[in-house]
């Protein structure tokens, strides 16, 4: 048993400085030329994080890559302080980037901080596009593939598991990911206030502009049932509707292709309006009145401004939607108070953990160390007392162990309070330092050689 | 005892509201889901205040002013209960709630009790006649809301600017949709209504005259809303029109349920 708890503190320690450390680039510190060199695929990643832990630098790795950031999150049970500069010494070695590149376009952050940067990047307050979700899933699928590689431990489990907490919790709780960000997704979403579910509905593309095939791309992912490509081009048409999966028609085709879609996206260039009050009226009455729903993102613009006028023709230039993505964008910046309030919550509980499984380890490691000074001395004093017998020496021997327990007993009750209150155990420096259990970590294998 | 009642279906009735408001406002599910959960409570507690006031008086709690406008409040709640469960929508609740809050505190506060009673009429047919009309005027009373907020949705997507409830509400052709099936729901039910009170009053020839202002307007009524059924149907008229005439024919319910009762009519005094 007293070798057992020797054996234990020896081996897991005292845990004196578990410290998060992360180091990487985003958007925000490095241009797009510098963050594709330092990618990393899913393969890579893996790679990165298993060489990492081999050298024994870090004792778990999470790689985070995507095409905003690329991050290395690694924990060190010795001071975190030089963990940064190990990883950024690999990161520089790995992508074979001179180390002065990486100069000023690198962050790195110890303990709290780097928490809390994980935190903020779940929740997408990180993000490029503020709020936005992929990230979200592209942490996850970053933890996944190291926990499924052997690569994370403890700390890192707790952390990335935090993480997406967090990027749930603020995406339900706060209204940072609602609304859209993008031209192309208003159009969309303003769209689907008119119709509600659009798989059943058409849609006609005017032109093949980049913001049209996005608001496709959108369109497709919403089942639309039908998609005419209609172009001056027409194999430009074609190319468009071979790639998603739509129509296409020649131009003088295009009054007669207006009474069929719901959903009309035009983006062509010219002076002269494509679609005018009057080929609109016909094609109302063509298709009965039925609501239609117009996005011309052209400029000049391609629908004349009359056509708003109309029964049931809802028209929105990108002036309009604009201005939307600028209301949402403000709201969605209003939201950023309450993020942080959740992700303040997520760090202090993610501190308090970490603390507290400081202080199991240092309570672990006071407990071996004043059973082996117990052993010490009653080794000593047995040899002086001849007349004892051996009922008074087992009776000797259970009372000191019995005096270490209670001794080691009080701090682990608070330390067990201190967790359901889910605030950080301090003072725990102060505990390592007076009885040395850092040497006791160190001097480990001598002392149980000893007892 | 139907009062003290009356309180606590007003107390669950504005915590439903309350929910309901967070819901639109948060977008939470579980908070819709409390909501609605507060309003099949609210109407539980409301229908035992009904059925205390039907034992206390010995008639059905149409009977007097208050107990038909109560009765009225409980079948907007309980119209708008199977509307959002049939269409699985729960921002209209935020609406509908502060209408139906508004008509039980206008039943147990304002019903001025000194207003006559009714001639007693007694028998299910009559029961049914009276209940089945009041469930037509609730019918209408969501249809008309329904469509005041199809009209502001639709005037803030032609303004190009949004706010948070619009995002929020649901679009314009689930409006229009839940609008049509509470305007059938109540048309199907004011003819039955109807039919059931002339088969009545056959019963008591001569007392019931079949020219009452009640009976008139109960027909406009009907042609009005029999309107609005084809103008929603026609390609000219759906959405914005059929919206319109929606919520101006619910003048036409308010004005034979009020007026027409108070002042007009003999025997159809408070329904």
């Amino acid at each position: 048993m007293a070798n057992d708890s020797i054996e234990s503190g020896v081996l897991r320690g005292p845990r004196s400085r578990a410290e998060v450390a992360l180091i990487g680039c985003s958007h925000r510190t490095a241009p797009v030329e510098l963050r594709e060199r330092v990618v990393f695929t899913p393969e890579q990643a893996v790679r990165a994080a298993s060489e990492l832990r081999e050298s024994g630098v870090i004792e778990e790795a999470v790689v985070v890559s995507t095409c905003n950031r690329s991050e290395l999150y690694g924990v060190s049970s010795n001071s975190g302080d030089s963990t940064p500069a190990a990883l950024i010494s690999y990161l520089s070695e790995f992508h074979r980037i001179p180390a002065h590149e990486l100069n000023g376009r690198l962050y790195q952050h110890i303990g709290p901080a780097a928490v809390r940067h994980l935190f903020r990047v779940a929740s997408g307050l990180d993000s490029m596009l503020l709020g936005e979700a992929e990230i979200l899933g592209q942490v996850r699928e970053a933890y996944g593939r190291a926990l499924e590689h052997g690569v994370t431990g403890p700390v890192l489990n707790k952390l990335f598991q935090g993480a997406l907490e967090v990027g749930k919790r603020a995406r339900a709780e706060t209204e940072i990911g609602t609304r859209p960000m993008s031209v192309a997704f208003a159009g969309v979403k303003l769209a689907e206030r008119v119709f509600g579910n659009l798989k059943g509905h058409s849609a006609l593309i005017i032109g093949a502009g980049a913001v049209a095939e996005q608001v496709v791309e959108h369109l497709r992912l919403r089942e639309i049932r039908e998609l005419h490509v209609v172009n001056r081009s027409i194999d430009r048409a074609k190319e468009l509707a071979h790639r998603m999966g739509g129509k296409a028609y020649e131009w003088k085709q295009l009054e007669k292709l207006l009474e069929h879609p719901d959903i009309i996206v035009t983006s062509v260039s010219g002076a002269e309006p494509v679609l005018t009050r009057s080929a609109l009226e016909r094609a109302m009455a063509a298709r009965s009145g039925r609501a239609m729903f117009v996005v011309d993102l052209g400029v000049p613009r391609n629908a004349e401004p009359e056509v708003e006028n109309l029964y049931n023709v809802y028209l929105f230039n990108i002036d309009h939607l604009g201005e939307i993505v600028e209301q949402n964008k403000k709201a969605r910046e209003a939201e950023i108070p309450r993020v942080e309030s959740v992700i303040d919550e997520h760090v202090a509980k993610f501190l308090s953990w970490q603390s507290g499984l400081e202080a199991a380890g240092l309570l672990d490691a006071l407990h071996a160390r004043l059973d082996a000074e117990r052993r010490a001395l009653l080794a000593a004093h047995f040899g002086q007392l001849d007349g004892l017998s051996e009922e008074d020496r087992a009776r000797l021997e259970k009372m000191t162990q019995e005096l270490v327990e209670r001794i080691v007993e009080m701090p682990s009750g608070r330390l067990r309070e201190s967790r359901k209150l889910k605030r950080p155990v301090e003072g725990l420096a102060a505990l390592r330092e007076l009885f040395g259990l850092d040497e006791s970590e160190r001097e480990g294998p001598e002392r149980k050689g000893k007892s | 005892m139907s009062f003290s009642l009356n309180y606590v279906c007003l107390a669950i009735y504005a915590a439903s509201f309350a929910f309901y408001a967070l819901n639109l406002y948060r977008d939470q599910r579980w908070m819709g889901y409390l909501a609605t959960i507060l309003l099949v409570a609210g109407l539980a507690a409301h229908y035992f205040a009904l059925m205390d006031r039907a034992r206390l008086i010995h008639a059905i709690p149409y009977d007097d002013l208050y107990g038909s406008m109560s009765l009225f409040a409980w079948l907007v709640a309980i119209t708008y209960l199977g509307l959002e469960l049939y269409h699985r929508e729960r921002a209209v609740g935020s609406l509908v709630l502060p209408f139906v809050i508004f008509w039980v505190i206008l039943a147990v506060a304002v019903a001025p009790s000194s207003v006559p009673r009714a001639p007693r009429a007694d028998g299910a047919l009559f029961a049914l006649h009276i209940t089945i009309g009041i469930l037509a005027y609730s019918a209408f009373a969501i249809s008309f809301l329904l469509s005041v907020i199809y009209l502001l949705q639709n005037r803030k997507l032609h303004r190009g600017k949004p706010g948070l409830a619009f995002w929020r509400f649901p679009a314009l052709d689930l409006l229009e949709r839940m609008s049509r099936s509470s305007v059938w729901v109540g048309w199907l039910a004011l003819i039955a209504s109807t039919i059931l009170g002339f088969i009545w009053g056959r019963r008591l020839p001569g007392q019931y005259p079949m020219t009452d202002p009640k009976v008139v307007v109960t027909f406009v009524v009907l042609a009005v809303y029999a309107g609005y059924l084809w103008i929603v149907r026609t390609p000219t008229g759906r959405g914005a029109r059929a919206a319109f005439v929606c919520a101006c024919n619910f003048a036409v319910v308010l004005f034979s349920y009020t007026i027409v009762n108070l002042y007009f009519t003999g025997f159809h005094r408070y329904f």
